[in-house]
């Protein structure tokens, strides 16, 4: 598909990492480029493999399609429950930081 | 005396004959466990108290389950309702879940005996058990070497003779590998087969529990306490459970077991082939008939597996911002950023690099390339096996191509750590069972083991062919106990 290899570049890393929420300092992020590029180099063989009318496997047993039950109304975790592992909370809510910048 | 932890049913017959009550079962783990733990350190934590309250719990019940007072040790990735569930991850420090895992459900109605938080790789990422956050676990065999992984608390923990049993799970080899490493027996069931509800999710399309044990008829006997159809599971599967205990004991005469070319190539350390070879010989010996099969795409197995793998846990880990449970970071900050600190202090390295590794392969413009891609060549590898079931009724392989490492030999080559679980890997994209049976030592007295695989839900054939094994064998009496 590809003849040249395609590295990954310290400026994606970082991008990827903005994309998941994560952040790397500098060397951090030097050191993933290096790891991810012998890691994709590797995975690269994929494209040996002649795919041209081959179905993904969405499902690895395909006798399984949607599965769907009656749509009643059933008990559910308590609120004080699912409240219990909560970091921070007020009243009956999650509580998290500012979302809106204040002017 | 026989040891009371070295089969189901010796613990059973001790408590039914009266020698000894369910109370000094309880404590007779938690002995074993502070006593074995401080050099293996396959638990994270123990808690005596939590496992003397069991005790009392499975007393009041009056009920005598088919896992009756078997003390079962439970991979921390699997839900238990107030007890610490931390997938040995920073992120999830803390946390407590408000109820029970399917499989947990059901270990209790048939009463056993749970003992908690077994030490993983984080998130099970890893081959090895070092990724965990609360260090690594050693191998009963030799503590200088790794125990293998993901599930490498739950396999040292049975090796070591702390626990008959315990309850792994296997996305890529979390339990073969390490049960092949420990010399004990470790099951991967059919995708499916066992709910994974409750079941803190890695990449969700390979996921399996399953069971780690000391011998094939225990491994049978818990693979049918936790097996069945769950409707808190979609992908679980609507099929009568057989009474997997019933395929004990039967022969194989005529068996037809496939051996593929694509599992015996150069890379394999020499005590793992002898071991293997051997083994095959005694099938023969035991009247089954080999079969040369071809398994072409297997080396792409592991590429395949490192594109699937790490976008489902991409996805799969987003749920970890600091809001709902586990960690938040102290710093200031919006909620952007107090996402990012929180990410940041809670993830390990290799949860970074395979989290990072997923959303590369996920974002805009390498969708296809990788992910749609990686799901082809996965289509490619299970047609292998479909067109080689034809011609055997299960295939034999050595479980991993090496014994136990030492700890840190493999910690900075990620890549290579990834290639431990080069012939694991198949079975999970293809979603069949699979179980590794001890058979015997290395040069260095450490334990060897070999794979077998089948057609999705023909776990029957696979106790069939590992219970006739085992029983003209002496592997599965080799203890590590008897070496420290």
């Amino acid at each position: 598909m590809n003849p040249e290899k395609k590295t990954i570049t310290k400026k994606t890393v970082e991008h990827v990492a903005r994309l998941a929420r994560l952040s790397l300092d500098d060397s951090q992020a030097g050191k993933m480029q290096s790891q991810l590029s012998s890691i994709l180099d590797y995975i690269e063989q994929l494209n040996e493999v002649d795919t041209g009318d081959t179905q993904p496997t969405f499902h690895v047993l395909s006798s399984m399609k949607n599965v769907f039950r009656e749509d009643e109304p059933r008990g559910s975790i308590p609120v004080e429950d699912a409240l219990a592992n909560a970091p921070e909370r007020k009243d009956n809510f999650f509580k998290v930081p500012k979302i809106i910048k204040e002017n | 005396m026989e040891d009371i932890f070295s089969s189901f049913s010796s613990c059973k017959n001790w408590l039914a004959s009266q020698k000894g009550t369910l109370a000094d079962i309880a404590s007779s783990v938690a002995d074993r466990i502070s006593s074995a733990d401080k050099d293996i350190r396959a638990f994270i934590d123990v808690d005596r108290e939590e496992i003397t309250s069991g005790a009392r719990d499975i007393e009041k019940s009056g009920k005598k389950g088919r896992l009756w007072g078997v003390p079962v040790a439970i991979k921390n990735n699997i839900c238990i309702k107030g007890r610490l569930t931390t997938c040995a991850s920073r992120v999830l420090e803390g946390f407590r879940p408000p109820y029970n895992a399917t499989v947990i459900e059901k270990l209790l109605s048939e009463g056993a005996l749970l003992v908690s938080m077994a030490n993983m790789d984080e998130f099970a990422f890893g081959s090895s058990c070092e990724n965990s956050c609360y260090g690594p676990t050693r191998n009963p065999w030799d503590t200088s070497r790794i125990p293998g992984g993901s599930s490498g608390g739950s396999a040292a923990a049975v090796a070591s003779g702390e626990v008959p049993a315990a309850l792994g799970s296997d996305t890529g080899g979390s339990i073969r590998q390490p049960a092949s490493l420990c010399g004990v027996v470790g099951f991967k069931p059919t995708y499916g087969r066992v709910s994974r509800y409750g079941l803190i999710a890695f990449a969700s399309s390979l996921d399996q529990i399953g069971p780690i044990t000391r011998n094939v008829e225990d491994c049978a006997s818990l693979l049918e306490v936790i097996s069945g159809h769950d409707e808190m599971d979609s992908t679980s599967v609507n099929r009568d459970v057989p009474r997997y205990t019933d395929s004990l004991s039967k022969d194989i005469n005529g068996m037809k077991i496939g051996i593929p070319s694509e599992y015996f190539t150069s890379g394999i350390d020499k005590g793992v082939k002898e071991r293997v070879e051997e083994a095959i010989e005694v099938f023969r010996s035991l009247g089954a008939e080999t079969v040369d099969v071809s398994l072409p795409h297997t080396k792409y197995a592991v590429s395949c597996y490192y594109i699937i793998g790490p976008a489902e846990a991409s996805s799969n880990l987003g749920r970890y911002d600091g809001v709902h449970y586990g960690h938040r970071t102290k710093k200031a900050g919006d909620m952007i950023e107090m996402y990012i600190a929180t990410r940041n202090e809670g993830f390990g390295e290799e949860a970074k690099r395979r989290i990072l590794l997923g959303t590369y392969a996920l974002s805009s413009g390498y969708y296809e390339a990788y992910y749609l891609k990686a799901q082809k060549v996965r289509t490619k590898i299970a047609d292998d096996f479909r067109q080689a079931f034809r011609k055997c009724d299960c295939i034999l392989t050595p479980t991993s191509p090496t014994t136990a490492f030492k700890l840190d030999e493999r910690m900075d080559d990620p890549l290579k750590m990834y290639l431990s679980d080069i012939f694991t890997i198949p079975a999970n994209l293809a979603g069949l069972p699979a179980v590794s049976v001890p058979c015997g030592l290395d040069e260095k007295g450490l334990p060897v083991g070999f794979q077998l695989m089948a057609e999705p839900f023909a776990e029957e054939t696979l106790i069939r062919a590992a219970h006739a094994f085992e029983r003209n064998t002496e592997h599965h009496k080799l203890f590590s106990g008897d070496k420290r």
